[in-house]
């Protein structure tokens, strides 16, 4: 098993061209250097000055205190944060953090996201992403060290100004008190020089016990809800700068085509507030005074695509190319089976097994369909500096991208990160997948700044989708039901060999987990890959390989448990039953739902139901969730879902609580609904017409209970998706008794 | 075109065929209302004409000439929208929140409409997207505006 989350080396620059795999088990930053594991985010790249910088010694990331913090005269409290804020609360979790061991109330907190940098490299200390569930936990004690030593610079400049000794002093939010004299100084009152101190060593200053927290483990309010509700909050999409042009974009209907010619391109130039025509790479831009002059023109253009020389080192997409065919290949094809988890002897166990269970599981391509369409605004200065705001969940790796792009030095790119309009994984360094080159490249030829809007058409085009994979099970029962073997083949590509367009030197981790790191006790097992590449450009989506991989595990263990007779609570127990942690946890899901029932039964309204359950161990966290569903129009209907979350610690429960429903959400519309289908080399679907996702009408109750088992904290972002589709799944088949091995659920009928 | 938006008279250079969306975002620069999907789908581009939620982004601009438009920049000013902001706050609803400005309009239209909708009446008015998945804060926070009790116990917690 390659380098855990839990070992990685901290403090480690990551080697050249070893960027991450954001996944829960992959972060393969050993000594290997460059051989280690797939390569990702920014694949390729030299490693960046920031990084080296850090790793030479001469900057440790976060612990320059006035990099991150200015306390206003008024005594707010404005944080440069690592992270960006998308939705997933991490916004408030900082100023909770920074705020806890500072001692000013997170209510006085204003959170931007900090500049690129090595001063923001605070995952691990070695690198900067929004991603993978990391934010909080991989950053916890850093940020906490960080409010402490600037707590202490506040009482060392009150000890210098009360002229009293610094030991006398302690603090109240907010405020420097000196119990003896009864005398208080505001912190906004000694911040400029209390921030002109050197900061005290990281170590040489105690943080709080926890027991003494104020504001940690508490439901603190989120500090962007009323710029949320008002139209307030900026995305990238609003952003302005004075003279700029805008530009709509046509994408080569296929990945790999370029432009040949644009035929009507005199009628386009003619158009009204139109400026120019420019084609690009892949695509042909329209340049305007108004965006929806651009777009308007961009349903009028007529270009000849051109079909590579090679298709050596592309992405290509093929004109033939289905999804449904893929689906069926995946099922069916041979090749070389690389084995990622075994234990036991599974072909001996599955030999002399009671009973043999086989089936072939299918999941989906699916799309991200963040609500913000993608845009990126670029602006060279007149002094030769380009200024840039785009969404993005890692911005130095972005910013060194640019840098070889413009061939300008990194210390001449500005780049700003607005907030994130959703991304669950949308916005990493993919390649074809941001509109930023575009916008760089049309400001360049029109000496304007330009905006660059994709509409959600392109979107649908160029978002880089989640992979599809069709996993061969076997499991063998004893003669009492019980499994004693399971093994699982996965045919797919996993995301982090798909972006980077080629294997690594080792399996791609986010490929299988899910199927593999899970914990009942099966004697005998393999989890294996066989590598099997898709066309589409793939990604990162929330909660990675786990989204699927604990689909396919948790159902056809449900199959085993129906096989062998046995209920499938009592026997997840029972493979349980030396696992404490999860023991209490499916328990506390259990307790949550009134006590386990699978039904099927009939409910007040006379409707049938029945339940199903699924963990998950996802992102360094626990999860157990139960799904209730019944059967409409012969569709599924979920009526509630109760999840249990163990994260180890926790910093915000409403966060927490809110997240589960957000995965909850995402997980459901994945089952349900979602499939990005691909005919003719094409996406299906274009728009949200096409392609259903979760509404109101269908969100069935979710009802959330945090179990903080004091383990080692885990993520947030992620982790309540994964349980979710297995849980309806096993709902679904218990109550229609028909097998259930694929997604989405409405390509099914059922009998109610 | 003289337009009337949140009660100004404003006066644009379009075509009388472009998007509403478009004008209040690039004439004007009134960024709060939302470009998602273009055809009506989403709802994020969601304003009030006269009173009523409409999709701005598939509504021509001449066809608002003489009506009150209502944008979420001034949805405070409006009494039952401000409630409405009040509650999307007090139930903490938004996540990434680029689809709220819309779901704060359709709120407040349905409560304009109905100022005690049933569950049934919500479900049916609701409609905009969410890809964060905040319908439960939703539901909760329209519930309350209308008055419902909540009976669904919160979240539970053990240490």
């Amino acid at each position: 098993m390659s380098t855990t989350l839990d070992n990685a080396p901290a403090g480690e620059a990551l080697p050249t061209g070893d960027p991450v795999n954001i996944s829960r088990r992959g972060f393969m930053l050993g000594a290997a250097g460059a051989s280690a594991g797939a390569l990702v985010l920014g694949f390729g790249l030299p490693v960046d000055a920031a990084r080296a910088q850090a790793a030479a010694g001469k900057i440790v990331p976060g612990t320059r205190v006035p990099a991150f913090l200015e306390i206003r005269p008024d005594g707010k409290v404005r944080l440069q944060s690592p992270f960006m804020e998308g939705g997933q609360g991490v916004m408030t979790a900082m100023a909770q953090i920074v705020g806890e061991e500072l001692d000013a109330d997170p209510a006085s907190f204003i959170v931007d996201h900090a500049p690129t940098g090595p001063d923001y490299q605070v995952v691990f200390g070695t690198m900067r992403i929004t991603g993978g569930s990391m934010s909080v936990r991989t950053s916890y004690t850093t940020m906490r060290r960080l409010g402490a030593c600037a707590r202490q610079m506040l009482l060392q400049a009150a000890a210098k100004r009360m002229n009293v000794p610094v030991a006398s002093l302690t603090t109240q939010p907010g405020h420097v008190i000196h119990a003896a004299s009864g005398k208080s100084l505001a912190y906004g009152d000694l911040a400029k020089e209390a921030l002109d101190l050197p900061v005290p060593a990281v170590d040489s200053v105690p943080l709080k016990d926890p027991a003494q927290f104020r504001w940690i483990g508490k439901p603190v309010a989120r500090l962007d809800m009323h710029d949320k509700s008002t139209g307030r909050a900026q995305y990238s999409i609003d952003q302005h700068v004075d003279g700029m042009l805008h530009a709509a974009v046509l994408h080569a209907p296929r990945l790999g085509l370029t432009v040949g010619a644009v035929r009507n391109l005199d009628q386009i130039k003619a158009m009204k507030g139109v400026h120019s025509v420019e084609p690009l790479g892949g695509a042909v831009a329209v340049v305007a005074q108004r965006w929806w002059h651009a777009r308007r023109a961009i349903d009028s253009l007529q270009v000849d695509w051109k079909e590579p020389a090679s298709t050596d080192g592309l992405r290509y997409m093929p004109a033939d190319f289905s999804s449904e065919a893929h689906s069926q290949l995946l099922a069916t094809v041979q090749g070389r089976i690389e084995d990622a988890e075994t234990a036991g002897d599974v072909d001996g166990a599955l030999k002399s097994a009671h009973t043999l269970v086989s089936a072939t599981y299918h999941s989906q391509f699916l799309n991200h369909a963040q609500m913000e369409p993608p845009s990126a605004l670029a602006h060279f200065l007149p002094d030769g500096r380009l200024e840039l705001w785009f969404p993005n969940q890692s911005p130095d790796m972005f910013l060194a991208l640019i840098a070889k792009q413009t061939g300008l030095p990194p210390e001449k790119i500005t780049l700003h990160s607005p907030l994130l309009g959703g991304f669950f994984g949308r916005h990493f360094t993919y390649p074809n997948a941001s509109p930023y080159p575009q916008a760089i490249e049309l400001a360049k030829r029109t000496g304007a700044p330009v905006k660059v809007i994709w509409h959600r058409e392109e979107e649908f085009l160029r978002d880089p989708v989640r992979p599809m994979a069709a996993v061969r099970f076997r499991g063998g029962l004893d003669a009492s039901g019980m499994p004693i073997a399971l093994e699982a083949v996965s045919a797919t590509e996993g995301p982090t060999e798909g972006i980077a367009n080629k294997r690594g030197d080792k399996r791609d981790d986010s490929a299988l987990e899910g199927l593999t790191g899970k914990r009942y006790a099966i004697g005998n097992k393999r989890i294996a890959q066989l590598y099997q590449k898709a066309p589409p450009a793939v990604a990162y989506w929330r909660s990675v390989g786990n989204s699927m991989n604990d689909f396919f595990y948790e159902v056809f263990l449900d199959e085993l448990a129906a096989k062998g007779g046995k209920d499938p609570y009592e026997l997840r127990l029972h493979l349980l039953r030396d696992n404490a942690r999860l023991t209490t946890l499916i328990k506390a899901a259990a307790d949550l739902s009134g006590g386990w029932k699978a039904g099927p039964y009939t409910a007040p309204d006379g409707s049938r139901r029945a339940r199903g359950i699924a963990m998950a161990s996802p992102f360094g966290t626990e999860t157990a969730a139960i799904a209730e569903v019944s059967i409409k129009d012969k569709q599924v209907v979920v009526h509630e879902v109760w999840q249990a979350i163990d994260p180890g610690s926790i910093v915000n429960p409403a966060i927490i609580d809110a997240q589960v429903n957000s995965a909850a959400a995402l997980g459901l519309s994945q089952v349900l609904l979602e499939e990005a289908a691909y005919k003719d080399g094409m996406p299906v679907a274009r728009n949200f017409d096409g392609y259903p996702i979760m509404t109101l009408d269908r969100m069935p109750a979710v009802h959330v209970r945090i179990v903080e088992s004091g383990a080692k904290m885990g993520g947030i972002g992620e982790p309540g998706l994964p349980a979710v589709p297995p849980a309806v799944a096993n709902a679904v088949a218990r109550l229609t008794g028909q097998p259930v091995r694929s997604m989405p659920l409405s390509r099914m009928t059922f009998a109610a | 075109m003289q337009l009337e938006i949140n009660g100004e008279s404003r006066t644009v250079e379009a075509d009388g065929d472009t998007p509403l969306l478009w004008v209040l975002r690039d004439d004007l620069g009134m960024t709060g209302t939302k470009f998602g999907c273009g055809i009506a789908q989403c709802g994020g581009c969601s304003v009030l004409i006269d009173g009523v939620v409409t999709r701005s982004c598939v509504t021509p601009v001449d066809s608002v000439a003489g009506k009150a438009v209502t944008t979420i920049e001034a949805i405070e000013k409006d009494p039952v929208g401000q409630r409405v902001v009040e509650a999307w706050v007090r139930h903490q609803v938004p996540q990434c929140g680029y689809c709220q400005s819309g779901q704060v309009m359709a709120a407040t239209s349905l409560l304009k409409q109905n100022q005690t909708p049933s569950d049934e009446d919500i479900v049916a008015s609701m409609i905009n997207l969410c890809r964060c998945g905040t319908y439960n804060a939703i539901k909760r926070a329209v519930r309350d505006l209308a008055g419902h009790r909540e009976n669904e116990p919160a979240g539970g917690h053990e240490a």
